[in-house]
């Protein structure tokens, strides 16, 4: 390709320098950092100042005092995948094969949203789901809800936050791999398959595999972390990870435990990632 | 053909059409309300619904105190960090692209994984480098820009990258045969044809720096951007004027990429 | 008489004599890869040259060393007495018209076209580029960007930026490659006709031997790196001297023979048990066995014992094992004794009525169509698998 130019040799390091001097200060340095941090001797405070004791017990200690945020984290999280696979899958599907030449407009509609921000939009939420609002006081009286029945401050309201919030993360690598699906096939597995049905359940949706692997990670991941939807949306028994570590850092000033149980999250996603990525058989996401 | 099957094919051929518009609408329903919220005229602070029309909240949009100094400080980081995050990330990706050296592989890597990793996770890597190093106590306008330009700059990277690899190669040879030298093909030709991509990877940069919360929450001090001016306010009783600037955003985003869209529509059927 | 723009350009005058454009020796490797192997080739100034070939035969690696775009491994390229081998493609008086003409999609045609006199210094380009438009006959387009014209009209723009800087050597890259038939042939009559107008020396890679044959004054065949033979296309299709080139232009029948030797100004070859004559100007081959090659179109066919036209010997025993009728002519199959089958082509002039598949029928030829190869090369050397 680039091989009719001769180029200085080292022209490639020059131009690279500066990023990877970046990264490698201000995300790999602060990576070990964190590790180190989690590592501290708990006995200090973040006015006081801390020892580096290689105190690996401070993940028990965290894990045995947060594993319901913990868990809830990643349950919420999954429900709030699936929501968006779901969801994320409709919409995909109609850009692709039948929005014809809407297909751009409906594009950009899914970016949108992006376009205000993240708190007002979730803000927004508190508002239509809110008790006296016509949503409750509808289900209310068609006996969905008890008459003190209520959605803000329930996990279905914290769930259906996250949905929204991370839906656009689902729809569009969920696009590209249906987009590129040849529509010759998908007329083939019609006449192969008596149901259209069956044709989508064994040529559409194998071939957009690597869209729906992208899309639940690049949901659950920013899902499991995230705490404004359970902060603005839920109460205290929806709190999830992300609230407890930003609490222990600038409320309680416990950077030992932050510190371990952001590591903690961090490791469980980790590795979670590497065994559903083993599973999809898709090592080629990005 | 049954008439049943043919029902069922006319479904099969809508349906899904109309409830992706119904996802969309779904999308789209806190938006309205975030406009509508923005001619709100509230009886009482504390009560969050629309109580009356008034065009008060877009003609005082910095009454509420604080809110626009939050603003113009989010702007000016976002600029920042997306100048920085757009140069350094163009320079790399024209490495990435253009040139053969050692460590793409890990390099690869290492570009990704800060957009892998969730938020509360680099956030907190990042005050546990800034505290480490001393600066515990000076957290503010500079620790933010950092953490911003350190996520924007893998999606600055990997934006401009592909629009670069996009490039026909033809082109730069094109130029070359017709008497342009290495710095004349470079700007005449390369430099226009991926300053699309460019801008794309700016503004994309620009509203992740403008949005971001949690984040910029870890290590902000007592700098308050505009998220964090919302979430401070969430608590209490939100002025209405959140609204008009959400809605302003929106409307001045959405006429940007609606604008190009139609520029782009009106070529395509000026060559038809 | 040009139309092209005079202008002031580092190009020579190209009427100055001795601007041939001349290969020496020239190599392009790939790692183990070997694209063009040791090529010899002279273009003469003023003419319109093919580089005729399969692809993945070095013809288009050919083209990019003489643009400058890629750097022979070892040999020399010159333009008259001026070494051109390693100078960057802006600094030599070639341009190129890319296969997929590569427009400049941010520049309108206008820009398109004055690009290089431009970046020449050229400061007043209005009225060479008009000109230009002009003989492609584009006037009305200048302001148009590339994506709003058709591929023809794009290929055209792509000529005319090329053109526009006067060089002393054109090179046309597959350029007809993406335009469909119909508009092919249009073009090919349109790029002769600006190639004399301009006088320029054009050369020209195609797949197409059709297109190589129509256009160029002088053809060279190349497959594998090498070029295998080199001439007016009248020339290389009457008598080919490889099998290669039997094969890939047109087609021909290549019979096993053993040669018995000259004979006057004929060489015998005894074809199973049949001798046949080949004038000596037409043997490709020493000695020992080869390959006597005949054109479909020359072989004439009749019935078990009827009349042919020709002085020849007889190869009797044939049978029709293959019929189509393509109007102007007939095509048939015979299969031989031997068990070859042999391509007869014969013209519909309603002399007789076609013969039906299972006729015996017997087979000769002029001796002074026939040709003699190399029995070591493939006789398969070149046969297209399917149409493109």
């Amino acid at each position: 390709m680039a091989r009719t130019r001769r180029r200085a040799r080292f022209t490639g390091y020059w131009l690279m320098l500066p990023s990877a001097l970046w990264l490698a200060l201000f995300f790999l340095v602060p990576f070990y950092s964190l590790i180190a941090m989690s590592l501290y001797d708990p006995e200090g405070s973040s006015l006081t100042g801390y020892d580096m004791t290689w105190h690996f017990a401070n993940y028990v200690d965290v894990v045995q005092a947060y594993w319901r945020p913990l868990l809830r984290s990643f349950w919420y999280a999954a429900l709030a995948t699936l929501g968006c696979l779901l969801l994320g899958y409709v919409l995909a599907y109609a850009i692709a094969f039948k929005a014809g030449r809407w297909k751009n407009l409906m594009l950009v509609l899914v970016i949108a949203p992006f376009f205000t921000s993240f708190l007002i939009r979730t803000l927004s939420w508190k508002l239509i789901l809110a008790d006296d609002g016509w949503i409750v006081n509808t289900l209310q009286a068609v006996g969905i809800l008890g008459p003190d029945g209520r959605l803000l401050a329930t996990s279905f309201a914290v769930v259906m936050g996250l949905t929204y919030n991370f839906l656009p993360f689902m729809v569009l690598p969920l696009f590209a791999s249906l987009d590129k699906i040849d529509h010759r096939l998908i007329e083939a597995a019609g006449d192969l398959y008596a149901s259209p049905a069956r044709g989508f359940f064994k040529v559409t949706l194998p071939l957009s595999m690597p869209g729906v692997v992208a899309g639940t990670l690049l949901t659950f991941i920013p899902a499991a972390g995230d705490y404004i939807n359970s902060e603005l949306l839920g109460s205290p028994n929806q709190r999830m990870i992300g609230n407890v570590i930003q609490n222990l850092f600038t409320n309680q000033g416990d950077y030992a435990a932050a510190g371990a149980l952001s590591m903690t999250l961090m490791i469980i996603i980790t590795i979670g990632v590497v065994l559903y990525i083993r599973r999809a058989g898709t090592e080629d996401l990005v | 053909m049954s008439p049943l099957q043919k029902v069922g094919r006319w479904i099969g051929e809508h349906l899904v059409l109309a409830l992706g518009l119904l996802v969309l609408i779904y999308m789209f329903v806190p938006i309205a309300i975030v406009a509508l919220m923005s001619f709100n005229d509230p009886s009482s602070r504390n009560v969050y619904k629309f109580d009356g029309f008034t065009l008060h909240n877009w003609l005082n949009p910095c009454e509420p105190s604080g809110m626009c100094a939050s603003v113009v400080r989010s702007v000016e980081i976002g600029l920042l960090a997306t100048l920085v995050a757009t140069i350094l990330g163009t320079l790399a990706a024209f490495a990435l692209v253009r040139h053969r050296f050692a460590g793409r592989g890990p390099l690869n890597t290492l570009i990704i994984l800060p957009m892998a990793a969730p938020e509360i996770v680099l956030g907190s890597s990042m005050l546990a480098l800034f505290v480490s190093a001393g600066f515990g106590g000076k957290l503010g306008f500079v620790t933010i820009f950092i953490a911003h330009v350190t996520f924007c700059l893998s999606f600055v990277i990997i934006t401009v990258r592909a629009r670069l690899s996009g490039l026909d190669d033809n082109l730069e040879q094109a130029a070359m045969d017709l008497y342009a030298t290495e710095n004349q093909t470079f700007w005449r030709v390369t430099f226009p044809l991926v300053f699309p991509g460019i801008l794309g990877a700016a503004l994309l940069s620009f509203s992740l720096s403008f949005d971001d919360f949690i984040i910029t929450n870890l290590n902000a001090g007592q700098t308050v951007t505009f998220p964090m001016y919302v979430w401070g306010v969430a608590q209490r009783g939100i002025p209405m004027q959140v609204n008009v600037i959400g809605t302003a955003m929106f409307v001045i985003a959405v006429t940007i990429v609606l604008g190009s869209e139609i520029t782009r529509r009106r070529r395509a059927k000026a060559a038809a | 008489m040009s139309l092209v723009a005079d202008h002031d350009s580092t190009t020579q005058d190209p009427t100055s004599a001795g601007r041939d454009l001349e290969l020496r020796a020239v190599t392009k490797s790939y790692g183990a890869f070997t694209a063009v192997r040791s090529l010899d080739l002279v273009v003469p100034q003023g003419s319109f040259f093919a580089l005729l070939g399969p692809s993945g035969c070095g013809k288009t690696t050919t083209l990019r060393m003489v643009a400058g775009l890629d750097t022979p491994t070892a040999g020399t390229i010159s333009l008259g007495d001026r070494e051109i081998t390693y100078d960057k493609p802006y600094k030599r008086p070639v341009n190129t018209v890319f296969q997929n003409y590569a427009l400049f999609p941010h520049l309108d045609i206008s820009e398109n076209v004055a690009f290089g006199l431009k970046r020449r210094g050229v400061k007043e380009t209005k009225k060479a580029v008009a000109e230009m438009l002009a003989l492609v006959e584009l006037e009305s387009q200048g302001s148009k960007k590339p994506y709003q014209l058709s591929g023809g009209q794009q290929q055209r723009v792509a000529l005319a930026r090329a053109l526009i800087n006067n060089p002393e050597v054109l090179l046309l890259d597959e350029p007809l490659g993406a335009l469909d038939l119909k508009l092919r042939r249009g073009m090919q009559i349109e790029l002769k006709r600006i190639q004399t107008e301009v006088g320029l020396t054009f050369v020209h890679v195609t797949h197409d031997q059709e297109e190589a044959m129509t256009m160029a004054d002088t053809v060279a065949v190349m497959n594998a790196g090498v070029i295998e033979q080199m001439g007016a296309p009248s020339e290389l299709y009457d008598n080919p001297a490889t099998t290669f080139v039997a094969n890939f232009l047109g087609q021909s029948n290549l019979l096993a023979g053993d040669i018995l030797g000259p004979d006057g100004d004929v060489v015998k070859v005894s074809v199973q048990g049949t001798t046949v004559s080949i004038p000596i100007e037409r043997c490709h081959s020493e000695g020992g066995k080869g390959w006597v090659g005949v054109r479909p179109e020359k072989v004439m066919i009749a019935e078990v014992g009827g009349e042919i036209d020709a002085p020849g010997n007889r190869f009797e025993g044939g049978v029709v094992t293959d019929v189509s009728f393509v109007g102007v002519s007939t095509q048939y199959l015979v299969r031989m004794p031997w068990g070859q089958e042999l391509m007869v082509f014969e013209q519909n002039t309603g002399r007789r009525p076609i013969l039906a598949v299972g006729t015996p029928v017997d087979l000769s030829w002029r001796p002074e169509y026939a040709f003699l190869l190399d029995a070591s090369q493939d006789a398969k050397a070149g046969v297209e698998d399917g149409d493109d």
